[in-house]
């Protein structure tokens, strides 16, 4: 058997979870093995009407009021019983910052590998294999299990919602969740949002952004004389904002903001899968890096391998000279 | 307080990553060896943190990986005023993040750590499992993504960072493990002192033997392309040309 965990994301399930839904139906095809989803914790039965629509063997749900707000130590200790009464052989979740949180609790308790971030599987008649970006994501690894479960998660676009194949799951069926107060050790606080009070880089058409490559915070006037002269709004990758160079509400990518102009000019920034989440929907995507193996050419439409700095400036002046 | 953070020795941004003849690891002779991004955040934090408590706190900075990869590590956090370090020799490549955290944790545990701070992922690996693994094993309460600590008696409360601008404090009991997010605090530089400093300080040195792992490389690859994209490269004058035509003539955007 195989199990999805779906993620309640503010009443939602998490589309992280949909795509592992589609990744459970085609292990389940794959494997010729059955598929089980299970609604944990938060708002349970809104995840389980969502969830009603799905083609599965079976639907579990896990309730409990002491994990009626996410908690690594309520989540982690559930899962975990769940997975030891129904031994799953996969148990299969979305990469998201959730998972991320309780999932190598539950990998740690009952020793079970945990693969996170999976690109890709290769299903290898049975014995599957399964990719993910190593080394910054200059390269690629195949990774082999050798224990006779493991927990997986994948990275966004791995598997595509748009695959899930409807229907009904065979039976419905509620977990027996056993928790007490002395389970939960941490105290969690509302979700809450921060006003970022900046610019909105979603309706840009033109976005310049600026990486790590930039070399220092002294030559952020040189890039903004080049947004300027094209009319751009200046974005960001993250180093740049921890480093105090531009403020947060300019920074792309999973814990920024999501963009797609027509044209995302990059400079100097390496292409890290967190970054490339936010502006991947971009209809043009120009690139200059040094290095002619930086990942963002993997999704560059221009790759262009030079020095920013040196190219930048005689670029600004070529517009300006050409209006 | 008795902090330990873990740094780990990951080859640069600009080191050159080229597959070694074995196929299933990088040729590390070409490889410059540096401390993790979100680690050198995570040992500011402890060193804040210490600083705060005053008394007799402690910052130990831990490192797991061969001699010869991890030695200016220890060495950057001893400089910067970690007050010892415990490297845990490792020669073998050990890429399984549950077989990594048994390590950690058989070694720590008679440590008895107040707090462990890990980064939220190394950039080699890119797990982002480690620090929560050796929280569950040393029976710790754990806390990933933390972009703000506030230590409140035998408490500490977290700020973290939850996806697409959310956030969410935390509170956990003494001893926990938690994993620190870039941009938390500003690091410092090691000064003069330190670096001369460090030189005295305490350094333990620990054999792991090899273990068994239950998830391991088959083979390492360069990704294939997913967009067929223009290459350009040249110097800057001609770059600058192919740019022109690109921007005015084919995107229209100039
Ligand atoms: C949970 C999580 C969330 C994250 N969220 C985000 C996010 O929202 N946004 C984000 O951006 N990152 C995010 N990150 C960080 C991400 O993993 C990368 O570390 C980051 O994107 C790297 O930024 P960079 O490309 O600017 O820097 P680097 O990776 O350091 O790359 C710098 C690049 O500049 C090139 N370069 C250097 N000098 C020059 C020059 N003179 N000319 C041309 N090129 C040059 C180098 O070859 C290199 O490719 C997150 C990470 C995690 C784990
Ligand atoms: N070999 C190691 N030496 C020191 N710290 C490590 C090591 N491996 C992992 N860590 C710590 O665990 C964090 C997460 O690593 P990972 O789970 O590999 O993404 C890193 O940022 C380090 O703080």
């Amino acid at each position: 058997m195989v199990l999805v965990v779906l993620e309640n994301q503010r009443g939602k399930i998490h589309p992280f979870s949909l795509e592992a839904v589609a990744a459970g139906q085609k292990f389940a095809n794959e494997l010729n093995c059955d598929l089980s989803i299970l609604c944990i914790g938060e708002k349970v039965d809104e995840l389980k009407s969502q969830a009603q629509n799905f083609k599965a063997s079976k639907l579990i749900s896990a309730k409990n009021d002491l994990i009626d707000m996410y908690s690594a130590d309520g989540y982690s200790k559930v899962l975990s019983d769940v997975i030891s009464e129904l031994s799953p052989k996969y148990v299969l979740v979305g990469h998201s910052y959730m998972v991320r949180d309780f999932l190598p609790r539950v990998s740690a308790k009952l020793s079970i590998p945990f693969v996170s971030d999976i690109i890709s599987v290769d299903f290898n008649s049975g014995n599957p294999h399964f990719s993910k970006q190593v080394f910054n994501a200059k390269l690629a690894t195949s990774i082999e299990i050798s224990s006779d479960q493991a927990l997986l998660s994948f990275q966004s676009a791995a598997f595509s919602s748009d695959d899930i194949e409807d229907g009904a799951p065979g039976s419905v069926e509620e977990f027996n969740v056993q928790l007490s107060d002395s389970d939960i050790k941490s105290n969690s606080e509302p979700e809450f949002q921060e006003s970022s009070s900046g610019v909105d880089l979603t309706t840009a058409e033109l976005i310049l952004s600026v990486g790590r490559g930039i070399e220092s915070e002294e030559n952020l006037p040189t890039m903004q004389s080049l947004a300027d002269a094209m009319g751009a709004e200046v974005a960001s990758s993250r180093p740049v904002v921890d480093m105090g160079w531009l403020p947060p509400y300019r920074q792309v990518g999973s814990s920024g903001q999501v963009v797609s102009p027509k044209l995302y000019f990059s400079c100097g920034v390496s292409g890290a899968i967190q970054h490339v989440v936010g502006m991947k929907g971009s209809k043009n995507v120009l690139a200059i890096n040094k290095d002619e193996d930086a990942p963002i050419f993997e999704i560059a439409d221009y790759a262009v391998i030079g020095d920013v700095l040196e190219i930048v400036p005689k670029l600004t002046e070529e517009i300006n000279n050409s209006k | 307080m008795k902090i330990a953070v873990l740094t780990k020795a990951i080859p640069s941004y600009e080191s050159s990553i080229r597959v070694d003849s074995s196929g299933s690891w990088i040729d590390e002779s070409v490889v410059n060896y540096v401390v993790n991004e979100s680690d050198s955040y995570a040992l500011e934090e402890a060193l804040q943190i210490k600083e705060n408590a005053g008394g007799d706190s402690e910052v130990v900075v831990v490192t797991l990986g061969s001699e010869a990869n991890t030695s200016k590590v220890i060495k950057d956090g001893l400089a910067k005023g970690a007050d010892r370090g415990i490297f845990i020799k490792n020669e073998s490549t050990t890429t399984d993040p549950l077989t990594v955290a048994k390590i950690f944790s058989d070694n720590l545990k008679s440590e008895n750590f107040d707090l462990i701070l890990s980064g939220l992922q190394s950039d080699d690996m890119g797990s982002g499992q480690t620090g929560v693994l050796i929280g569950e094993l040393l029976e710790m309460s754990t806390a990933t993504l933390a972009i703000e600590t506030q230590v409140e008696g035998d408490k500490i409360k977290v700020k973290r960072e939850l996806e697409s601008g959310w956030f969410q404090w935390v509170t956990l009991p003494f001893p926990s493990s938690i994993s620190i997010q870039s941009g938390i605090n500003e690091p410092r530089y090691p000064s003069l002192k330190g670096i001369m400093g460090a030189k005295r300080k305490e350094l333990n040195t620990l054999e792991s033997s090899p273990e068994s792992q239950s998830q391991s490389f088959v083979n390492l690859y360069v990704p294939k392309n997913e967009k067929v994209s223009e290459k350009i490269e040249g110097d800057a004058d001609s770059i600058v040309v192919t740019l022109m035509d690109i921007l005015k003539n084919k995107l229209k955007v100039i």
